[in-house]
């Protein structure tokens, strides 16, 4: 670098904050019943392990596009903010069936951004929350003033009817929100890291190159060992949960709302008993009607949650996203 | 060193915050599954209860050799420290 020389140090907002949600859920409602004559289950039995009653799965025409501009969209007019003004787009999925390109710039376009920034994050579940952190600090370093964070998945297409562990968890839907300047704190630090250690415990079956060498092929589905995820969800995912409260320097106390990754309603039943949450505590619920959406089941839940009137403007919601890799991340947000 | 009687009622604790199922009912020949209705992702739950209170590391391949009360009971009185 010559004498002299220096370069402009970019500048941002003093802090982020959630400006508004919006959640798109497929047409088709599947209820237990559809499903258990393939895995030899029953409704009882489903809901007792899970608390799923049903779920919603795409149509053909429901795409991961479709269903994140349907969700931006009404994120967007939650927000007050129009498509021109986005300067990034951040998609959270695992279930958008091209390597390249991401889903996020196709997205951007239809949209209406004016060439916003665009790329998709690959983190399975907790796919959302990493959004939400890179958001806030893309907004606070002055990368972008607006940022769109979707999670969207069709994990109907990767599911495998028969496969009892999992056949009648994951569903389809896509949830969004935008990030945008604030004059107070309004997303907390985030928590987040990896267990790459267990690597197999949630992942596709096999490599495409296998799939397409193979002598029958067939679709490498999701699978998961559910006894080990439960573990590791419901008592470590606590104390990461516990850690996000911590270092948004509040007490569990303070929280209004809880807003866990809709994995299965005994986890989340395990990792509020386990941060002992206090009563008055909302707590997102979601996944009965909706199934375990991966990346969009935070944004779907708290769409549900704030339509509903059990999150309010103001309220502090402790977010907490955990799947795939292992990889997590949670963070405090205050609902817009 | 905990008695095989403390460990039993300890875990009948456990057992019965978990799964609600009354304490009396958590005897040594007792089968979690078949018995006392616990279902795996209970199971789970008192296995990590268990770690907490005993301070023992119960390994997920070890967790399907646990079938009944007696089978954590033993499992546990070796394994604490």
């Amino acid at each position: 670098m010559a004498a002299g020389v220096t370069l402009a140090g970019g500048s941002g907002a003093a802090y982020a904050r959630i400006m508004g949600v919006g959640a798109y859920r497929p047409r088709r409602v599947v209820p237990n019943s559809e499903l258990v004559e393939a895995i030899d289950s029953s409704d009882e039995w489903i809901q007792q392990r899970s608390g799923i009653k049903e779920r919603r799965w795409a149509a053909d025409d429901e795409t991961v596009e479709m269903m994140s501009v349907e969700a931006a969209r009404e994120a967007l007019a939650a927000a007050g903010i129009d498509a021109r003004q986005v300067d990034c787009v951040v998609v959270a999925t695992v279930s958008h069936m091209l390597n390249l390109p991401s889903a996020a710039t196709a997205i951007a376009h239809r949209l209406g951004t004016e060439q916003a920034a665009a790329f998709d994050v690959a983190a399975a579940c907790a796919g959302f929350c990493h959004g939400v952190a890179l958001a806030s600090d893309m907004v606070r370093g002055g990368s972008a003033r607006h940022v769109l964070v979707i999670g969207v998945e069709r994990l109907s297409d990767m599911t495998d009817p028969t496969d009892r562990g999992t056949a009648f968890i994951f569903a389809d839907g896509a949830g969004a929100v935008v990030v945008g300047p604030s004059e107070t704190p309004a997303i907390g630090p985030v928590v987040w890291g990896s267990d790459g250690e267990q690597y197999d415990l949630i992942r596709q079956k096999a490599d495409w190159r296998d799939v397409v060498a193979s002598d029958s092929p067939s679709f490498p589905f999701m699978a998961m060992q559910g006894a080990a995820v439960f573990r590791w969800a419901s008592f470590a995912m606590a104390k990461t949960a516990q850690q996000a409260v911590d270092r948004a320097g509040i007490r569990v106390e303070d929280l209004d709302v809880f807003v866990p990754h809709q994995a299965n309603m005994r986890i989340t039943d395990a990792m509020a008993r386990a941060m002992k949450l206090p009563e008055h505590v909302r707590i997102a619920r979601d996944i009965a009607e909706q199934g375990n959406t991966s990346a969009a089941s935070i944004p779907m839940a708290l769409a549900r949650m704030v339509a509903d009137g059990e999150a309010r403007s103001g309220d502090l919601a402790l977010l907490v996203a955990f799947g795939a890799g292992l990889s997590y991340a949670a963070q405090v947000v205050v609902v817009p | 060193m905990a008695t095989t009687e403390e460990i039993r009622t300890d875990l009948a604790d456990i057992v019965n915050e978990v799964a609600g199922i009354p304490v009396e009912d958590v005897q040594l020949d007792k089968s979690f599954v078949d018995d006392l209705d616990v279902d795996s992702l209970s199971m789970v739950e008192v296995v990590v209860a268990c770690e907490e209170k005993f301070g023992v590391t119960i390994p997920d391949d070890e967790v399907k050799n646990l079938k009944t009360v007696g089978d954590a009971v033993s499992f546990i009185e070796k394994n604490q420290a």
